[in-house]
């Protein structure tokens, strides 16, 4: 079958669209891509699929790639690499070489593909460096051209997966830099027959500024509309009221109901009704008929109803009085329905501009999103679109700039402003080795960081595309409002029907007017709307409220859970403590300083690489002592080092290591036993022989650990600290912190078995952890915290995660929590009791006890106000402070 | 009583009857969607009131493209949610916005719109 030249799609021959060109016919798809072809016919004629590609592939069909890899450290690595990729099908050749980080590849494209290769490589470990390119793609017409271009990059070497997307227009493309440039690229593209634009507005919730820009902009026209609606709807109202209540306003008697006067200007409003109700009113009706094709009701369904109602009595009332048995009957009502209509959409005008507020914290994070990077390439600073930064490559950050992607700092210093991210307000000091995160921003000074994540996979992506998910997601209570919903707009219709019936059997004169006035109250102010929106709004705000305080929310079940649990699980290493070990304790004994036994510690240390020496070399620096070179170096497990430093034999150790030695230790050892018994780990130091004194290391408590502590018991809640340490060091630390209950020396495998046990008190449990080694104790919680680690934010098993790593944030979650549930619970309770008292007092129930009947202009304005409250409510949150009860 | 009350009885209890089993108990017409030659199952969904089609059959473990066009700019159906995937869209009016799943097993999800005014159900079989 032959193909379309413009999109590629297969087409009959026995199509009425076709060409011919220099003895040569096209077919086509459509009318619309044969005219394109005739417009120009060169552009297309040779551009059939195949051609396009700046193919460098050989003549039997192989095609070579080559990928730069991340990670490699070692011969074996390379060894490893090429296993791999050997054992893939259609994989002919392969050489990895360590020193230029590169893979070549020789493969069959028939069988294989770039993608999978790297994907591959990842599986054994390692990263392929490559980048992410979003282009803007002009000229598609149909979904074929989507596979057109996907295949005819796809063909092009260097290029790992291209996907295209016909609705947003534009491609997303994992390519090798190496390989193939963004001009090649482009090039592809161009050749098979259609434009590209630079940075296209990409797609899917990480980076959809554009969309959001215009969905932004669709909302503000609506709220535009509405408000001409609501305007014109009002004014049009004015007069109609003023002669419906021609006697309360004392108005000449020939306007009275009933005159001849009277029926013309009825006829005149009937007419002037109609605008207001198919213009001002125009969506309640395309709305309705929508909803009834699909066989369900909504809000538009029970307005459109009852203005109806309201309209064709009122108009039958006015052209023919006369079938009226009696003049009372014939009265007319064109007063409710502009009224109606001109408070339900200015309801609506005014829910809109509500809403805008409610979404604000996410937009605020996708405008976090820097567009430009600076990076040096051959040497030189050249500004460049952030999707174009390649992993590893060196990005310059000056003073007042945004940090573009995430990275790790390797030259320069300054104080970066983390809370967008963190939530943490005050700006931390980055150096050498510290990681930097995408959207952050960069106070002082001006420094050079290695990117180390790009495009989707920043930090910064990751948290919009959580919170996106999240605000999608559904709290369980949710559910139950479904349930309810689906039911409800019929249900009101059955009532309103219902009470028409009662209201004209037994209701009294005139019945047929009462009737209608019950069905078209009840009609009008029942608000299925208010309903709907009372969950999902709030959990917009809260989850968006929690982003903003560094807190991520994974779903709205999560944030449900989190205000029902009744006891926190911490670990210890890591949550409660720093994780990292850092020297507490000097004593000297022996005419020593404790400079001096830091000065020998602190130098034997320096061969090693045991996480305790290098606590003792940090802080010996600090304080400004010499290390020293130390020669002899000799570790002996289990019992310490020793090393000759300054000519003297210095030993660091336990005291076993100091009985080998035969080192008294009498004059010391109760210090030492003193220490042990606070969770610190004691270190002898001898000096030729002689015991000098001890260096004490100790994980220690965050700073603020504790205070977070105490304000999660002060809300009710029971602190459980869960360790694999042993007792000793366990309830020393517990001690610190204010923790009374402790479970210590949990292997690791066996924590996910301790909070089960915890659940089997009756207790709901949240775990906190970080995320690594407690991912199955954080995913058997009921609520799974993880505290995050600089810019690793979606971690699997959480089900929260706190991007700043303090414990304040899991006080801050419970608050959220618990607000956002609270204001989810004042909507529903709103909303239902709303409907609740509403309907039936609109079906006339207070009518034979109080004489009370309800008009149906007021349950108008109940009605369009009622989803305003709500939305408004729920905008409350954003007030939200993290550390004061709600 | 009087005629015109049975009358009007009878006819709002018809009606009532109607409604209920127009809007309960009636079935839903349900659109099957085809597999294309890339192997994806895609659909076209009007959305301007309401989702037409609104009930969508499917294959399980295929992927889904649910090319959505929203023909109006009332802000009621601005964002379209499947929660029982996490996955959400702003629609942009007169646009088609794409959204892509792959449901691994069978069964009935709903779609709405973010409040959930409008209603749609993906079955996959």
């Amino acid at each position: 079958m032959p193909k379309d030249p413009l999109c590629g799609m297969a087409v009959d021959e026995s199509t009425e669209f076709h060409s011919e060109r220099d003895g040569e016919k096209f077919y086509f798809c459509s009318p619309a891509c044969k005219s394109k072809f005739d417009e120009s016919p060169d552009k297309y004629a040779g551009a059939v699929p195949g051609n396009g590609a700046t193919s460098t592939s050989h003549r039997d069909g192989t095609q070579n790639l080559k990928l730069s890899i991340i990670g490699m450290d070692c011969v074996t690595c390379a060894v490893s690499i090429e296993k791999q990729l050997g054992a893939m099908d259609g994989v002919k050749k392969i050489n990895v070489n360590l020193t230029t980080e590169n893979a070549f590849v020789e493969y069959d494209p028939a069988k294989v593909n770039g993608k999978q290769i790297a994907d591959s490589i990842g599986a054994a470990g390692y990263r392929v460096g490559k980048a992410t390119l979003n282009l803007g793609i002009g000229g598609m017409y149909c979904g074929s051209c989507v596979t057109k271009i996907e295949e005819g990059l796809a063909r092009t070497p260097g290029v790992l997966s291209a996907s295209v997307d016909l609705a947003s227009e534009s491609a997303v493309i994992d390519y090798v830099p190496a390989t193939v440039q963004m001009k090649g690229i482009k090039e592809v593209i161009e050749k098979l027959g259609y434009r590209v634009f630079d940075s296209a507005p990409p797609r899917d919730g990480v980076d959809r500024p554009g969309e959001m820009d215009e969905a932004q902009k669709a909302r503000l026209e609506e709220y535009r509309t509405l408000m001409r609606k609501f305007i014109f709807a009002a004014s049009v109202g004015a007069p109609i009221i003023i002669f419906s209540y021609a006697k309360l306003l004392g108005l000449p008697a020939d306007f009275y109901e009933g005159t001849e006067t009277a029926r013309y200007i009825g006829i005149a409003m009937g007419l002037l009704t109609l605008p207001v109700m198919f213009w001002s009113g125009s969506q309640f009706f395309t709305g309705a008929w929508a909803a009834l094709k699909s066989r369900s009701a909504n809000m538009h369904t029970l307005i459109s109803t009852g203005i109806s109602a309201a309209w064709i009595y009122s108009t039958i009332a006015v052209l023919f009085p006369q079938i009226f048995p009696k003049q009372a009957l014939a009265g007319q009502f064109y007063d409710t329905v502009t009224v109606v209509v001109a408070l339900v959409v200015l309801g609506m005008a005014l829910e809109i501009r509500a809403k805008g507020k409610s979404s604000e914290a996410i937009k605020k994070l996708i405008g976090l999103q820097p567009k430009t990077a600076r990076v040096v390439r051959d040497g030189k600073e050249i500004d460049i679109p952030v999707e174009e930064v390649v992993l590893d490559e060196i990005v310059v950050v000056r003073p007042g700039e945004k940090v573009s992607v995430d990275g790790v700092l390797v030259e320069g210093s300054s104080s970066l402003d983390e809370s967008m991210i963190t939530g943490e307000s005050i700006p931390v000091e980055k150096q050498a080795g510290d990681e930097v995160i995408g959207g952050t921003i960069n106070k002082t000074g001006s420094f050079k960081f290695k990117a180390t994540k790009v495009g989707k996979d920043t930090a910064l992506a990751q948290i919009i595309e959580m919170v996106q998910q999240a605000q999608s997601s559904k709290a369980p209570i949710q559910r139950v409002v479904d349930k309810v919903a689906g039911y409800f707009s019929p249900a009101v219709m059955i009532i309103a029907v219902l009470a028409f019936i009662i209201w004209f059997d037994f209701g009294p004169q005139p019945a047929l007017i009462y009737a209608l006035i019950v069905f078209v109250t009840t009609m009008v102010i029942a608000c299925p709307c208010a309903l709907g929106i009372a969950t999902p709004i709030s959990l917009m705000v809260g989850v968006g409220k929690g982003a903003e305080n560094g807190i991520l929310i994974k779903s709205g079940q999560a944030l449900e859970m989190a205000q029902k649990i009744n006891s926190i699980v911490l670990d210890k290493t890591g949550t409660i403590t720093v994780g990292k070990p850092s020297l507490t304790d000097v004593v000297a004994s022996n005419g020593m300083s404790e400079n001096d036994i830091l000065h020998f510690a602190a130098s034997v240390e320096k061969g090693s690489e045991h996480p305790l020496g290098e606590a003792i070399i940090r802080d010996a620096t600090e304080r400004g002592i010499p290390v020293t070179d130390s020669s002899k170096f000799n570790a002996i497990p289990g019992h310490g080092v020793e090393a000759v430093v300054d000519g003297q034999t210095v030993l660091l150790g336990n005291s076993r290591l100091m009985k080998d030695r035969h080192v008294e230790l009498a004059n010391v050892q109760e210090k030492s036993n003193d220490l042990a018994a606070n969770g610190k780990t004691p270190m002898f130091v001898a000096v030729d022989g002689k015991v000098a004194g001890i260096v004490a290391v100790a994980d220690t408590v965050k700073e603020d650990s504790k205070e977070a502590i105490l304000h999660l018991k002060s809300m009710g809640l029971e602190v459980v600290m869960l360790t694999g340490d042993n007792r000793g060091t366990a309830e020393a630390i517990a001690r610190q912190v204010g923790i009374d209950r402790v479970l210590a020396e949990v292997l690791p495998e066996e924590k996910a078995f301790n909070v089960q046990k915890l659940q089997q008190e009756g207790k709901k449990i949240a775990m906190v952890g970080d995320g690594i080694n407690d991912a199955p104790a954080l995913a058997q919680a009921d609520i799974g915290l993880a505290i995050g680690t600089g810019t690793d934010v979606a971690i699997e098993a959480s089900d929260i995660t706190l991007i700043n790593g303090s414990l304040k944030g899991v006080v801050s979650a419970v608050e959220l929590s618990r607000a956002t549930m609270k204001n989810i619970r004042q909507n529903l309770f709103g909303a239902f009791f709303y409907n609740a008292l509403g309907i039936p007092i609109a079906a006339g129930l207070l009518y034979p006890f109080f004489g009370v009947l309800l008009s149906p202009m007021i349950a108008g304005a109940a009605m369009a106000f009622s989803s305003v409250t709500v939305v408004t409510n729920a905008n409350r949150l954003r007030r939200f402070v993290p550390g004061k009860e709600h | 009583m009087l005629t015109a009350q049975i009358i009007v009885t009878l006819a709002g209890l018809g009606l009532i009857v109607l409604i209920a089993w127009f809007f309960w108990f009636s079935e839903h017409k349900a659109t099957v969607v085809g597999t294309s030659s890339s192997g994806v199952q895609e659909a076209f969904i009007k959305v301007k009131g309401g989702y037409s089609p609104d009930v969508i059959v499917v294959e399980a473990g295929k992927p889904v493209r649910l090319n959505f066009n929203r023909e109006e700019t009332a802000v009621c159906s601005e964002q379209v949610l499947f929660p029982d995937f996490d996955k959400q869209a702003i629609l942009t009016p007169f646009k088609t916005v794409t959204l892509e799943i792959t449901p691994d097993k069978p069964g009935e999800y709903g779609f709405q719109c973010g409040m959930g005014m409008l209603h749609g159900k993906l079955i996959v079989r």
